[in-house]
């Protein structure tokens, strides 16, 4: 129980230390630029605490849960040796995850209103709402078909050099062709996909299924999984500009 | 507070569940088996919700608002050019020094903070077999954040095109690729993607925005987007370059050895 005890002061205590320096940041610029006394202290003391009690429970979670079963699903994928559902579960994972992302209905809303000011859609509730709509969809199935590739580029053993390069040079043709609004959030887009909670799993199940197929190296063929699914949105979101 | 919480806990709740659907529907109806030590991952699942709820409130309640308050008072043009000066029609670009001090501070330290970006560093450093540090793949991450971040400010402020950016970036990570150690490239790509997800995102919008508004001749809707796009490009290189540099001082080492 002790030990229990310890370890858990000791990970809070690492906890508190990864928000030392924005501590430091906000104290710095709030007292010697601005020369003003920080607001709410109480609330902000209170705050931190929840920052740091919440960021020790997430790391633990992380390693007691999300790892393993993101993990074993990969293993026991590759034992199965079905391909197909391989693919079908890399697309839902892919695709349920980004859907209901906060960050991405918040993006979305605001494409929408740029786009209706800037009179490619009209300024209606309506049009507004199935512009934004039409934008998450496009955005999540893009991350649906990323981790796909992703999967296939692990089982083929691929090289993520050309893949990745082929797709920033599809990013830069196709930022001259799209629509002059729709190229900053089309950027931002493959940013906000990511969650905190998506990136754990995916991570997990690329290096769970390149260490457990021969011939694969889970440092070179494990990670990459992430870096198509922040690039394919860009381009999709792009050419979602451009058909409408 | 309470009220707060549980208002968080529910949309986490809402977050969670069809990533839960989803694996435990594969496990049940196409795997066919049962999930080894259920108890702990049930539990992992748990402790990760509960976190997450702790650690949105509390951003909430500390540091969003502070972190909009700085970025509003920052780009205020009382505070840049003084209470009564009036505001030029063409700013200097110097003039704003202060808000890419802040841009850089700011990028770096949420950055360290970014829960997922220590997820993909514990395992990194676990796969590497410790050859990648936990400690070394977050600095080098959060310096390219801060780097993109304060570039991403300057390039609001001078009003010069993204693409232009973007473009050069990408050309300098397709250049690093083929000079950059061979097992740190897909890790590279995959922390631009990492690094701007909870902490990170919602200030430098607020800074995107507010400066957007309040430099003159910018408009909010063209120019305060693309932060996120520059906070996601500039990791990619400062990693390959991590890697360049360490493979670089080992080689050193070697031949001052012999």
């Amino acid at each position: 129980m002790k030990n229990a005890f310890w370890a858990l002061f000791k990970s809070m205590a690492a906890s508190l230390r990864d928000l030392a320096p924005i501590i430091i940041v906000v104290v710095f610029f709030q007292l010697a630029v601005f020369g003003q006394p920080l607001p709410n202290l109480a609330e902000l003391l209170m705050g931190l605490l929840f920052v740091v009690l919440g960021l020790t429970f997430f790391i633990y979670g992380l390693e007691m849960g999300l790892f393993p079963i993101g993990e074993s699903m990969a293993h026991a994928f590759a034992r199965k040796g079905s391909v197909l559902w391989l693919i079908i579960f890399a697309f839902s994972l892919g695709f349920g995850t980004t859907i209901a992302e906060p960050a991405l209905i918040a993006v979305a809303a605001e494409a929408a209103s740029v786009a209706a000011n800037g009179g490619v859609i009209e300024a209606t509730l309506n049009a507004k709402q199935s512009y934004a709509n039409g934008l998450r969809y496009t955005v999540a199935l893009s991350v649906g078909f990323a981790i796909v590739l992703g999967v296939i580029r692990i089982l083929k053993g691929w090289s993520i050099q050309y893949m990745i390069i082929g797709g920033y040079c599809l990013v830069v043709l196709m930022t001259v062709f799209a629509p002059k609004e729709i190229v900053g959030i089309a950027y931002d887009s493959g940013g906000v996909t990511t969650s905190t909670i998506t990136v754990p799993l995916v991570t997990a199940l690329g290096v769970g299924l390149a260490s457990s197929i021969r011939g694969r190296n889970p440092m070179i063929d494990g990670f990459g999984l992430i870096a198509f699914a922040s690039l394919l949105p860009m381009i999709f979101v792009m050419a979602y500009g451009m058909v409408i | 507070m309470l009220l707060n919480l549980i208002e968080t806990l529910l949309s986490t709740l809402k977050d969670v569940l069809p990533i839960a659907l989803i694996l435990f529907g594969f496990q049940i109806f196409v795997i066919r088996r049962p999930i080894a030590n259920l108890k702990n991952v049930v539990i992992g699942f748990v402790y990760v919700i509960i976190g997450l709820t702790f650690f949105l409130v509390g951003l909430e309640k500390a540091l969003f608002p502070i972190g909009r308050l700085m970025a509003d008072q920052l780009t205020s043009p009382d505070f840049i050019f003084g209470d009564s000066a009036a505001v030029p029609d063409v700013v200097n670009w110097m003039d704003y020094y202060w808000v890419y001090i802040f841009a850089f501070a700011i990028g770096f330290s949420t950055t360290i903070a970014e829960p997922s970006l220590m997820a993909v560093a514990i395992k990194a450093n676990d796969v590497s077999g410790g050859a990648i540090g936990v400690w070394g793949l977050r600095i080098a991450v959060a310096l390219g954040v801060a780097i993109g971040i304060s570039l991403g400010t300057y390039r609001i402020v001078s009003g010069l095109s993204m693409h232009y950016f973007i473009i050069t970036g990408y050309i300098f990570v397709v250049i690093q690729t083929f000079y950059a150690p061979k097992m740190i490239v897909p890790l590279a790509y995959d922390s631009g993607g990492v690094t701007t997800s909870t902490v990170t995102v919602p200030l430098v919008a607020a800074l995107g925005l507010g400066l957007a508004e309040s430099v003159p001749g910018r408009n909010p809707l063209l120019d305060g987007f693309g932060l996120i796009a520059f906070a996601s490009l500039f990791p990619v290189m400062s990693v390959m370059a991590y890697a360049q540099l360490s493979e670089y001082m080992n080689k050193r080492e070697k031949k001052s050895a012999k």
